[in-house]
């Protein structure tokens, strides 16, 4: 009888997060279709014209998703060297050591920074570094944001590379290194190989982590509702126009937001499916 | 002629008790040696010493002289020691990214050692014949390794250790993962690989020791009880705690 009230119990806990999840897709769906009506799906997702004058009224979307992507594809770039050594670190020459659960757990709290914090930090002191680097004036842009941003996404690229590259089976290292491979090796012919998949879906989680970062890039890109010229230039990525612009938007321009807001859900959860996916394949 | 030497050979993986405890033994060329003992008497630890793979863990210590053709291997590079001193394990490993022909080329990859075409071609198809691979997988090289099944896949390991040339073949258990029928291919392949290198053999099947060893070493906790002629050992065991193992009293 206990048993049967717990296993409904829990049946009600998951379908209730089926439920939540549908609804949130539902009112997004809803609440954008005005914008996706007005201006067409492939015409608001391929427009770059951001217009929000009453007698010009025009939104798309294109210079925020490419925005995003750029912040993003960017930080994953600036991440890699330097999450990649302190995976090898943790997950390979020193595993299982007290230095590396030190440098270990000292990267995660990296990731328990709030992102406020990372883009007080950006602003106050990335950003004048940038500015006497004579890069840009007001050192506000896509470079400003993607590096904070690089920074925020390493422990999530970190921990999981390292996890991968030390789920290597001992046998194989031994086969290598008993026909007479070095260190540097076997790591590089043998363990990364064999964890390559693993680490590809680390790197793009992290890279799903950058695409919806907000608050720090809000701070930091310069918020200009056009596609980056460069990577010193100022532009918006699909969250930070939302962040900024939601307060004062109503009509045609709320449902626009919302539809952005929809875009970056679908954009995330395709990212995240494709590191599953790559994750699945290394497991089987 | 003597191949390997073991003088006072003494292993430890914690300070002051010995896993392996000052074993002395010589080798000749061209032999089968079993070492043989109950779980746990350091046979497997005497045998990784010989490569010096106790090195890739901290604190494993291994004091002694273990010459091969006269040098000391613990003062060579360890490096150099494994290329010469081949070792196949219990559980087959071949390297699940590389196909059949790059696994049995595994160790000159790993090595940066470059090899012409011809060469290439030519140490595959000798080490796969080696080991009587070669008719099996010939139309199938570019596959991966793991395809194979246990018993192929061993024959493939073997094949990786002999393509580099070893003077010294070291075996840890190799066939107790697999199937008595790929058990006995193994085992005759071994008779073969006699002629052309010296293979030390680990084991806790007796019957395997002697189907297929010239020389047997009897090992219980950590000491070389006994070691003999395989004949003599399993028909006139000079000490009586080797006269039980091999009788069943334990082990």
């Amino acid at each position: 009888m206990k048993d049967k009230i717990f296993k409904s119990l829990l049946f009600f806990a998951a379908a209730l997060i089926l439920i939540l999840t549908a609804g949130i897709v539902y009112s997004l769906v809803i609440r954008s279709t005005d914008a996706f009506a007005r201006f067409g799906f492939w015409q608001f997702v391929t427009s770059p014209e951001w217009d929000p004058r009453p007698e010009s009224e025009h939104y798309g979307a294109l210079s925020f998703i490419v925005g995003t992507l750029m912040t993003s594809v960017l930080a994953l770039f600036f991440c890699i060297p330097f999450s990649f050594p302190v995976a090898l670190f943790t997950g390979e020459y020193f595993k299982g050591k007290k230095v590396a659960s030190l440098v270990g757990s000292v990267v995660n709290l990296l990731a328990g920074i709030p992102s406020i914090v990372y883009g007080l930090w950006g602003f106050y002191t990335l950003r004048p570094i940038i500015i006497s680097l004579g890069l840009n004036e007001q050192g506000f842009g896509v470079l400003t944001a993607s590096l904070v941003l690089a920074i925020m996404i390493i422990p999530y690229a970190s921990s999981l590379t390292s996890e991968f590259l030390s789920m290597v089976p001992n046998d194989l290292k031994e086969g290598a290194y008993s026909l007479g491979a070095t260190r540097l090796e076997v790591i590089s012919r043998v363990s990364f190989p064999a964890a390559a998949s693993g680490i590809l879906a680390s790197y793009i989680l992290a890279l799903g982590r950058a695409l919806g970062e907000t608050m720090a890039v809000t701070m930091l890109i310069g918020n200009t509702n056009n596609i980056p010229s460069s990577l010193i230039d100022t532009g918006n990525t699909m969250a930070s126009v939302i962040a900024n612009q939601f307060g004062e938007a109503s009509g045609l321009k709320l449902s626009s937001l919302i539809a952005i807001g929809l875009l970056l859900f679908l954009i995330t959860a395709v990212i995240n499916s494709i590191a599953k996916l790559a994750m699945k394949r290394i497991k089987s | 002629m003597r191949l390997l030497e073991l003088n006072r050979v003494c292993v430890s993986y914690t300070p002051g008790k010995n896993a392996v405890n000052n074993v002395s033994a010589a080798i000749g060329e061209n032999t089968i040696t079993a070492i043989m003992g109950p779980s746990g008497c350091g046979k497997s630890t005497l045998l990784r010493a010989i490569n010096r793979m106790h090195e890739l863990y901290p604190n494993v210590e291994t004091t002694g002289e273990i010459l091969l053709k006269g040098k000391n291997v613990l003062r060579m590079n360890p490096m150099e020691v494994r290329r010469r001193a081949g070792m196949v394990f219990q559980r087959p490993n071949p390297f699940p990214t590389m196909s059949i022909y790059e696994n049995v080329l595994a160790g000159y990859k790993l090595n940066g050692i470059r090899l012409g075409k011809n060469e290439r071609e030519e140490i595959v198809e000798t080490s796969l014949r080696n080991v009587a691979l070669w008719d099996e997988v010939k139309d199938t090289m570019n596959k991966k390794g793991s395809f194979l099944s246990g018993g192929q896949q061993q024959r493939l390991c073997i094949a990786r250790a002999l393509a580099l040339k070893p003077e010294l073949l070291l075996m840890d258990e190799p066939t107790s993962a697999l199937d008595p029928i790929s058990t006995n291919r193994i085992e005759e392949l071994l008779l073969e690989l006699k002629e052309q290198f010296t293979i030390v053999i680990v084991t806790h099947n007796m019957a395997q020791a002697a189907r297929i060893s010239d020389y047997s070493m009897f090992m219980y906790l950590g000491d070389l009880v006994e070691y003999d002629t395989t004949k003599q050992m399993f028909t006139k065991p000079g000490d009586k705690r080797t006269e039980e193992y091999l009788s069943g009293v334990f082990g």
